[in-house]
C-alpha cells in the first residue's frame, strides 16, 4: 500500500540536506511504529520516493515522500505517531492513501508555491520595488544565462513563471514550474529581477518559504483518452485514511 | 524556537552546516530557569566522530537526569568554521542552547586519543578560556578531562583545571554538589579545587609539584599542598547493571561514524595481551546482565529508530550470556529490518553461525587480531591466538562461503626480529593456502587476504609500558621488510599488504609516555596553526619536530629510549588497581616469552581484587 506523507521543514532543520532528511524518514518511521515495507535480503531498506527535493537553507510548508506499507492506521492516528517521535521543525500534516497505479511523488510534480522574503541588509535600492516586480513580470521573455557543467546557456524563465507578486509587506510570492523537465528556482527569479533593476544579487539575501508542491492529475476515460489534465497539490492524490 | 549562534551567511558558506545546530532527535531541552550548574560536554573532534561516542551518550543522559544541572554538547568545529570563528571573533557555543561555552559552570572533556590534544587547546582558545589552568578567572567554566588519556594526563596537566580518573558514572554527583555549596559560601575556584582534589578518583595538577633528575626522568611527584592525596584511584562503576544508560540517546541528521544503537555488554577483558592498554585499565571484567541488555537494546531501537544494533566490548565472545543474547536479538528483530553488527568476535563455530544469520557473507569478511606474525612473538605479547586457531577459524569459514580475510598485525614490537616480521607475511601466504586447499569447484572465487600493521606505540599501565619504541626509520624499514616477504610469497596476489603512517606513531608515542614538560611543545604545535592531527591531511610531522625543538625537548627520550625498572614514570601517581608488581613480573614473563593465563583461567593476582567484585570474584570455588 502506497502512503503519501506531507510534512514542513522550519526552523533550524533547514540546514539539514535532502540526503539526510530521507534518512530522517526512514529513523522516524520506525520510532512511530510505521508498518513500511522492507525490500528483502540482508541490509533491507525501505521504499521512499521524495517529491522535488529542497535545497540546505530553505523552509517549507509542502514537503512530500511516499512510502509503502504492509498495514496501516488511520492517518489522524498516524500523524499524530509520527509527530509524537519527530522534531521540532519537521511537522506531518498529512498522510493519506495513494492508488496503487499512482504515479510516484518524484514524477509527477510540475509546479511549487515559494514565499521569498528579502532580509533587511540585503534589499533593492530602488524604489516602487511592487510596480517595478509587476513591470518584470510583464515582459514577454525573460532572458538569463545559466551555466552548465559544459556551457553556458540562455534560458526564458517567463514561461516558468506560471504567477507572482508582491504583497504589501515586501514578500514575494510565486507559482514555478517544478520537477525534473522544467525545474525554476526563486531565487533565479530574484536574480533576474535584481538585474532587471540593475543592480546586483547578494547570493544572501533571501529567506525562501516553499508553500506547496504540485502535480498534474491527469484523468482518462475507459478507452485511455485523456478527458482533463488540472494541477492539484500532491496530498489530493491521495485519500484520507478513516 | 532556537536562535542559532551563527548566521545563516556562515552556515550557508561552510561544510554541512547540520554539524551546528544541534537540535537533534532526544536532545535534551531544559528551561535555564530551573538549572544552576550548567556543564558543557565536550569530544574534541568533529562533529561525525563525536556524536559516534558511546560514553558521551551515556554521561549526558546521566547529567541530564540530575536536578538542577543541564548538559549541553560541544565538539570541534572543522577546519573551514574554525577559520571564520577566528576572523570574526565569534566565540564557540554549545549545541542545545547555542549559548557561549564560557558561560558555562564546567567544560568537561573526553579525550579518547593522543591525536587530539592540540583540538583541547583550539576548543579551549575558540571559547575564549585561557590555554592555562594556572591563567584562567575565577568564573571561567571548571575545565575537566576524563577518558582513557587521563591514564597518563601530565603532558596536558597544564591545560586542565581537574582530571576525572576512571568511569564517569560514580563521582560527578558528589563533584557537583561540592561545586554547588562553594558558590553558595562563596568561596573561591581555588577552594573548589581543593576541596575537589580530596574527592575520590579526582586528580588537580596544580597540588602536585614534579622533581626531575638531571638525565630528565622524573625524582619525585607530590602533592604541594595539605590533604591533597599521594595517589589517585580510579573510579569504577561494579554493578554495570544497576546505573546509568542511555535508553534514549542522541539520532544525528548527518551520518554519524557509528550510525546505530550501540549495546555495551560488559567493561573490561580477561585476555592481559601485554600491549594493550584498554585491557590493564578497565580491569577488572563486568558483565552486564542479560535481562538489562534486552530492555535496553529494545527500547533504543524503539526509541532512535536506527536499522542497526551493535554490541560493544572488548572482546565480545568472552560474554558469558552471548548465544542467548544473540538468539534473542535475532528472534526479537526479525523482519524489523534491524541489522546486527558483532565486532571482536572470536572466529569460531559459534561466531561464523551467528555471521551467517546476519550479515551477507559475500559481502563480510572475516577478522582476526594476531598481532604478530610468529608463535614467538605473540608468546611475549600474551597474544593467545595460535596459527592453528586462525587456520582452523578460515578453514571453518572458507567452507561456509567467506572469501575476504583481515589480518592485523603490530610491528616494531620488543624484541621482533627479522623471522618476525617475515612472519607477518609467512601466516598471510599459510592462510590464503588454506582457501586453496577446498577443491576448485567448491571454491567462491579467489581469497582475499588484508594483512595491516600499525607500528607499536608502548602505553602508560602496561606490561610494556618500559619498552622502547622503534625510530620512525627503523619503522618504515621493517614495513619494507614484511612488504618484500610479502612479494615473494606463492599466493602473492591472493595479499594485500597496509601500514600505518609511522610518522603519526612517533608523535603519539611521545604524547602517550610524556611528561609535564610535553605541554610546551603542544602548546608551541598549536601556535603554529596545529588541529585536527588525528586527521592525516592535517597532522603536520615538521610541525611536530619544529616544536620539539623549539622547546629543547628531545623526542628520543620520551620514544626509542629504554626505561629502567625502577624509573619513576609521570603515571605513577595513579592507582588502577593492577599493581606497578604485577606489571614488572608480566614484563618479565614478556621477555622470557613466557605467556600467562586469562582472569577466567587463572588469576594473576593483578590488584584488581581491591575493588570487590567483577570476574576477580566469579567461578572462583
Ligand atoms: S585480580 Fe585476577 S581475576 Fe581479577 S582482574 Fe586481576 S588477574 Fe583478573
Amino acid at each position: 500500500m502506497k502512503i503519501r506523507i506531507k510534512f514542513t521543514k522550519t526552523g533550524p532543520i533547514r540546514y539539514i540536506g535532502h540526503l539526510d532528511v530521507m534518512r530522517y524518514f526512514q529513523k522516524l518511521n520506525r520510532r512511530a511504529d510505521i508498518d513500511v515495507k522492507y525490500s528483502a535480503g540482508f541490509s533491507p531498506h525501505q521504499i521512499m520516493s521524495f517529491a522535488a527535493p529542497l535545497g540546505v537553507g530553505l523552509e517549507s510548508y509542502g514537503e512530500y515522500v511516499d512510502i509503502e506499507v504492509n498495514t496501516t492506521i488511520s492517518s489522524k492516528d498516524a500523524i499524530e505517531a509520527l509527530n509524537a517521535a519527530s522534531v521540532e521543525g519537521i511537522t506531518v500534516t498529512g498522510y493519506v492513501k495513494l492508488n496503487d497505479s499512482a504515479p510516484n511523488a518524484m514524477s509527477c510534480v510540475v509546479a511549487a508555491d515559494y514565499k521569498v522574503k528579502i532580509k533587511d541588509n540585503y534589499k533593492p535600492a530602488a524604489s516602487n520595488i511592487k510596480e517595478a516586480f509587476e513591470e518584470f513580470l510583464r515582459q514577454s521573455s525573460i532572458v538569463v544565462e545559466k551555466a552548465t557543467k559544459k556551457s553556458v546557456m540562455e534560458v526564458d524563465l517567463r514561461p516558468l513563471i506560471f504567477d507572482a507578486y508582491m504583497d504589501d509587506n515586501g514578500d514575494f510570492f510565486m507559482k514555478l514550474s517544478t520537477g525534473s523537465a522544467q525545474n525554476l528556482k526563486p531565487e533565479l527569479v530574484m536574480d533576474a529581477f535584481y538585474k532587471y533593476l540593475g543592480e546586483e544579487m547578494n547570493e544572501f539575501a533571501l529567506n525562501i518559504t516553499r508553500l506547496e508542491v504540485y502535480g498534474q492529475n491527469i484523468t482518462k476515460d475507459d478507452s485511455g483518452n485523456i478527458i482533463n489534465t488540472e494541477i492539484i497539490p500532491l496530498e489530493k492524490f491521495g485519500e484520507i485514511i478513516e | 524556537m532556537t536562535n542559532l549562534a551563527l548566521t545563516d551567511e556562515i552556515l550557508m558558506s561552510i561544510d554541512k552546516p547540520a554539524r551546528y545546530i544541534g537540535q537533534e532527535v532526544n536532545m535534551v531541552k531544559k528551561d535555564l530557569n530551573t538549572v544552576d550548574v550548567r556543564f558543557a560536554m565536550c569530544f574534541p573532534d568533529v562533529y561525525e566522530i563525536a556524536m559516534s561516542h558511546l560514553g558521551i551518550q551515556i554521561l549526558y543522559d546521566m547529567f541530564n537526569n540530575m536536578e538542577g544541572v543541564y548538559c549541553e554538547r560541544v565538539y570541534s568545529p572543522w577546519t573551514d568554521l574554525d577559520e571564520i570563528m577566528r576572523k570574526d571573533n565569534i566565540p564557540l557555543f554549545t549545541l542545545e542552547t547555542q549559548s557561549p561555552v564560557k558561560d558555562m559552570d564546567f567544560l568537561g572533556i573526553t579525550i579518547q586519543y593522543e591525536m587530539c590534544y592540540t583540538n583541547i587547546l583550539q576548543i579551549l582558545d575558540l571559547s575564549n578560556i585561557a590555554l592555562l589552568a594556572s591563567d584562567r578567572a575565577e568564573d571561567d567554566p571548571i575545565v575537566i578531562g576524563g577518558g582513557p588519556c587521563t591514564y597518563n594526563p601530565e603532558p596536558i596537566a597544564d591545560f586542565f583545571d581537574i582530571f576525572y580518573m576512571g568511569e564517569g558514572e560514580t563521582q560527578y554527583q558528589a563533584l557537583i554538589d561540592l561545586y554547588r555549596k562553594n558558590k553558595a559560601n562563596n568561596c573561591s575556584r581555588n577552594d573548589f579545587l581543593l576541596a575537589a582534589a580530596k574527592l575520590p578518583g579526582m586528580y588537580v595538577p596544580k597540588f602536585y609539584d614534579v622533581d626531575y633528575n638531571e638525565d630528565g626522568t622524573i625524582k619525585s611527584f607530590m602533592p604541594n599542598t595539605e590533604g591533597v592525596p599521594t595517589t589517585v584511584t580510579k573510579e569504577l562503576v561494579m554493578d554495570l547493571s544497576d546505573t546509568v544508560y542511555p535508553e534514549k540517546p542522541l539520532v544525528p541528521y548527518i551520518k554519524a561514524t557509528q550510525d546505530r544503537v550501540v549495546l555495551e555488554i560488559q567493561r573490561g577483558c580477561i585476555r592481559g595481551c601485554r600491549f594493550c592498554q584498554a585491557g590493564m585499565i578497565y580491569r577488572p571484567v563486568r558483565e552486564r546482565s542479560i535481562e538489562f541488555l534486552k530492555d535496553k537494546a529494545i527500547k533504543m531501537l524503539k526509541n532512535t529508530g536506527h536499522e542497526e544494533i551493535s554490541l560493544s566490548s572488548l572482546s565480545s565472545s568472552d560474554y558469558s550470556k552471548l548465544p542467548e543474547l544473540m538468539d534473542f536479538l535475532i528472534e526479537e528483530l526479525k523482519g524489523k529490518g534491524v541489522n546486527i553488527s558483532l565486532p571482536s568476535l572470536r572466529v569460531d563455530a559459534f561466531s561464523l553461525d551467528v555471521m551467517s544469520k546476519v550479515q551477507d557473507i559475500k559481502k563480510s569478511s572475516l577478522t582476526f587480531a594476531p598481532e604478530a606474525g610468529s608463535q614467538r612473538m605473540r608468546n611475549v605479547i600474551n597474544k593467545g591466538l595460535t596459527v592453528e586457531d586462525i587456520l582452523n577459524g578460515c578453514s571453518l569459514a572458507f567452507n561456509g562461503g567467506w572469501n575476504k580475510v583481515k589480518l592485523y598485525f603490530m610491528l616494531g614490537l620488543p624484541t621482533e626480529t627479522e623471522e618476525d616480521m617475515k612472519a607477518i607475511a609467512e601466516l598471510s601466504e599459510l592462510v590464503a593456502e588454506k582457501y586453496y586447499e577446498i577443491p576448485k569447484s567448491e571454491r567462491n572465487g579467489k581469497v582475499m587476504v588484508t594483512a595491516s600493521s600499525s607500528f607499536f606505540i608502548p602505553k602508560p599501565f602496561t606490561p610494556l609500558q618500559w619498552a622502547p619504541m622503534c625510530s620512525k626509520d627503523e619503522f618504515q624499514r621493517r614495513a619494507y621488510v614484511v612488504n618484500d616477504r610479502m612479494k615473494e610469497m606463492l599466493n602473492r596476489k591472493s595479499l594485500k599488504y597496509n601500514y600505518h603512517d609511522p610518522d603519526v606513531s612517533i608523535i603519539e608515542g611521545l604524547l602517550a609516555r610524556g611528561d609535564r614538560k610535553i605541554s610546551k611543545v603542544i602548546m608551541k604545535v598549536y601556535e603554529k596553526g596545529g588541529i585536527y592531527d588525528a586527521w592525516g591531511e592535517y597532522f603536520n610531522y615538521d610541525r611536530w619536530l619544529e616544536a620539539l625543538d623549539e622547546a629543547n625537548i628531545d623526542l628520543d627520550f620520551y620514544t626509542t629510549r629504554q626505561r629502567n625498572l625502577d624509573e619513576i614514570f609521570p603515571w605513577d601517581f595513579i592507582n588502577t588497581g593492577v599493581t606497578k608488581e604485577f606489571l614488572k613480573r608480566e614484563w618479565n614473563n614478556a621477555m622470557n616469552e613466557q605467556v600467562s593465563p586469562n582472569c577466567k583461567m587463572k588469576c594473576q593476582g593483578c590488584g584488581a581484587t581491591m575493588f570487590k567484585g567483577g570476574i576477580c570474584f566469579e567461578d572462583k570455588n
